[in-house]
């Protein structure tokens, strides 16, 4: 069907086993997300407010939360960076290295590296940059996107894997899961030992104590910092929480509302570089903070956003999404957490992007299942609101024009007699209307009879009757 | 969002909303009915018109400001506002707050006002009247949908309760109950694929528990789900949840009686 809205049309082109694979494994985590919350606690919604409540706090006092975990984290021996945007970041990291002579880097997953471009960056300043979790590193050798923000491969099957490892000299064809996971960690062993350089991002960090909080699956970001000399951390200035206690219940919602584990198979806490009387461990630890427009943004109406625990519980859910991919969104944050997210870190760029708080029936299916309720229908709405008053076509498009009818709904006899006017609309062959909005709607449904003023009119027959009874 | 303690009482004002303005007037009609036999007398302002949610889910606030406006002027006294839609009620807890963020003290506190004394029919039959269970008896097995703007409120608890107390309903359990219908007002017609093929999802997860009807609490739902299920040539049976209340009291074996709470 013809359409407007570029989300829309990704969805209509998307070919049917995407689709497919999309759709199972967002209602699989799903329903496990339910499973783990309702058998480890009695009330999960409240654990959600209360976790809203915490980063909402620690938002509206970010700057002392950050001066707090930066003084931490330099007492325990890192060297703290700022970074305004992903061009200062990159160059921070870069700088790192070059000061230790350093080409060669390995990568834990971290959605912030995705966002400032790191990968690219680096290989085009002669350094080596490989992803180490195994979904980013399929991606990578398919120089593709990650279409989830928690699996980055739900867009792609075993059998295309495996053409890639077969492509890329990783082995003959065998597209055997096992198989494909023993190639990638063969390969990646080696890299381990090879890098000089590990970063990770970080999923929280205790601004009472510096801690950097990491969770994975595999086992990966451990591994990343284990052979080499320097650890970097590359970290959203949002991503804090007050106490170490809070992460026990931070750490309990993000495994269960991203893939319905009670915890992730590894958390690492990491206080700072190697001490004197540890046996190994990087000497050298650095955590770059990077802002890239969340200053901004925590100054004005989407500050919740920043939240956000990166959970993707509310991509798995929502029913565009489930439509149409990550891919769909064009942007790093993809779902109802990108649809608010990515206008915002696209900064003069914010046309570009004004067409993804569309991408929702306002269903708030997102706002339900999110950890740190965030009010995510409220926030699209906000951004549809903006770019109305900012007269940003990619957002209106499609959209019939309100206007008219805004004066005919604060006009009552106006209204009145459209509605029984309206009758003659049975009789207007549908297809004939010359209105776009018109069209959309009855290629796929019909409209009922008309019936306008009916109500009314029983109404106003009804009250005679019922007065004409009392006297 | 739901304001704590609202508005109570048995004389109450009904917002038809526009929808069952236009094309659903059963469903107004069984409303007031229902009411009455409930024992509220019930008052209609005739200069009512929408609630203002489609410019408002556009982004157009500007033209919903105006309508909404108009409502806060239409429905003036301190009665209850009774309406038979969770998605309309929705949008006075909610978006009439939004829209006047920038307001003035006086459009706030209208606003403000106006959500205090907001009710859709099923939370107010059973957490304002405080009625329990249902009088008569309804033979149907039934999937009920659930209405997304009704997420946070006490809509479809209270309508599953009504409904599960009556002699001979039987609700169906079925997949995906929390997946939307795809309408979303002005999206279905801005993306018209995906909301078509949400419907269809919504549609075939409906049905495959084979229920001799399908009951909502908000007719927009309905709108979209039948309008795609007719051009799909597989109607089914619907009906709005009053239409089950009502016709439930009509088929039971005495004269229904006024229900007091
Ligand atoms: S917005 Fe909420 S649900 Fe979505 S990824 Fe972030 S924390 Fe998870």
């Amino acid at each position: 069907m013809k359409t407007s809205q570029p989300i829309d049309a990704f969805g209509r082109d998307l070919s049917q086993e995407v689709k497919e694979s999309v759709y199972s494994s967002s209602k699989a985590k799903y329903d496990k997300r339910i499973g783990a919350l309702n058998a480890g606690y009695i009330a999960p919604d409240s654990l959600r407010k209360l976790a809203g409540q915490i980063k909402q706090h620690t938002l509206e006092n970010l700057p002392s939360y950050l001066e707090s975990a930066i003084g931490k984290l330099e007492a325990n021996g890192a060297k703290v960076h700022y970074a305004k945007d992903g061009e200062e970041a990159n160059a921070t990291i870069l700088g790192i290295m070059n000061a230790a002579g350093a080409t060669k880097l390995i990568k834990s997953k971290s959605m912030v590296s995705e966002e400032i471009h790191l990968n690219a960056f680096l290989e085009n300043n002669g350094c080596e940059s490989v992803e180490s979790d195994l979904g980013e590193f399929i991606v990578q050798l398919d120089h593709d996107m990650p279409s989830h923000i928690v699996t980055p491969i739900v867009h792609k099957n075993r059998q295309q894997i495996a053409t890639t490892f077969e492509k890329m000299g990783l082995g003959d064809y065998n597209d055997d899961p096992t198989t494909i996971t023993r190639r990638a960690r063969t390969y990646l062993r080696k890299k381990y030992l090879e890098a000089e350089v590990g970063l990770t991002g970080a999923n929280f960090v205790s601004a009472e104590s510096g801690r950097i909080v990491l969770v994975t699956n595999e086992g990966n970001a451990r591994f990343s910092i284990c052979a080499n000399r320097i650890h970097i951390v590359l970290v959203g200035i949002e991503k804090l929480v007050p106490r170490d206690k809070d992460l026990a219940l931070f750490l309990n919602l993000l495994a269960r509302s991203a893939t319905g584990q009670q915890l992730t198979v590894y958390t690492q806490f990491i206080n700072g570089p190697k001490a004197p009387d540890q046996i190994d461990g990087p000497g050298e630890m650095h955590v770059v903070f990077l802002d890239n427009g969340r200053s901004e943004i925590l100054a004005g109406e989407f500050q919740s956003i920043l939240r956000c625990i990166r959970c993707g519980a509310c991509l798995n859910v929502c029913p565009v999404y489930r439509q149409t991919s990550g891919h769909a969104y064009r942007a790093v944050y993809p779902g109802p957490v990108g649809a608010v997210l990515s206008p915002l870190l696209a900064g003069k760029r914010y046309p570009e992007f004004a067409d993804l708080p569309k991408a929702s029936s306002l269903c708030g299916a997102c706002n339900e299942v999110c950890p740190v309720d965030i009010p995510l229908p409220e926030l699209l709405l906000r951004h549809r609101n903006k770019s109305k008053l900012e007269h940003i076509q990619k957002a209106s498009a499609g959209t019939p024009p309100l206007g008219g009818w805004a004066v005919l709904c604060s006009t009552p006899s106006m209204w009145k007699s459209t509605l029984t006017l309206g009758k003659v609309m049975d009789y207007v062959p549908m297809k004939l209307v010359p209105v776009p909005a018109v069209q959309a709607w009855t290629q796929t449904r019909t409209l009922p009879p008309f019936r306008g003023g009916k109500f009314r009119g029983w109404y106003k027959e009804h009250r005679k009757h019922d007065s004409g009874n009392n006297q | 969002m739901i304001p704590a303690n609202r508005i109570v009482g048995k004389q109450v004002q009904f917002m038809i909303t526009c929808l069952c303005d236009t094309f659903y007037d059963h469903v107004a009609q069984a409303s007031v009915e229902l009411l009455e036999q409930v024992g509220c007398l019930v008052d209609v302002p005739d200069g009512q018109t929408c609630c203002g949610q489609p410019a408002f889910n556009a982004g157009d606030w500007e033209s919903a400001r105006k309508v909404i406006r108009h409502t806060l002027r239409t429905f003036t006294g301190d009665q209850p506002i009774i309406i038979p839609s969770g998605s309309c009620a929705h949008m006075v807890f909610h978006g009439y707050q939004l829209v006047f963020e920038n307001g003035t003290d006086a459009e706030k506190e209208a606003a403000r006002t106006l959500a205090g004394r907001t009710w859709e029919i099923c939370d107010f039959l059973v957490n304002g009247l405080g009625i329990q269970t249902w009088h008569g008896r309804f033979d149907g097995k039934i999937s009920l949908h659930r209405s997304c703007h009704t997420r946070g409120s006490n809509t479809y608890s209270a309508a599953l309760q009504l409904l599960r107390s009556i002699d001979g309903v039987e609700i169906l359990e079925f997949d995906e109950s929390e997946q939307c219908c795809g309408f979303g007002g002005t999206f279905s017609v801005a993306y018209p694929n995906t909301s078509a093929a949400m419907g269809t999802l919504k549609i075939d997860k409906l049905t495959a528990v084979k229920p001799d009807l399908i009951g909502a609490v908000d007719m927009a739902c309905m709108l979209h789900l039948s309008g795609l299920a007719e051009k799909q040539k597989r109607p089914f049976r619907k009906m709005h949840v009053v239409e089950i209340l009502l016709q439930a009291l009509r088929n039971a074996p005495t004269n229904p009686p006024v229900i007091h709470s």
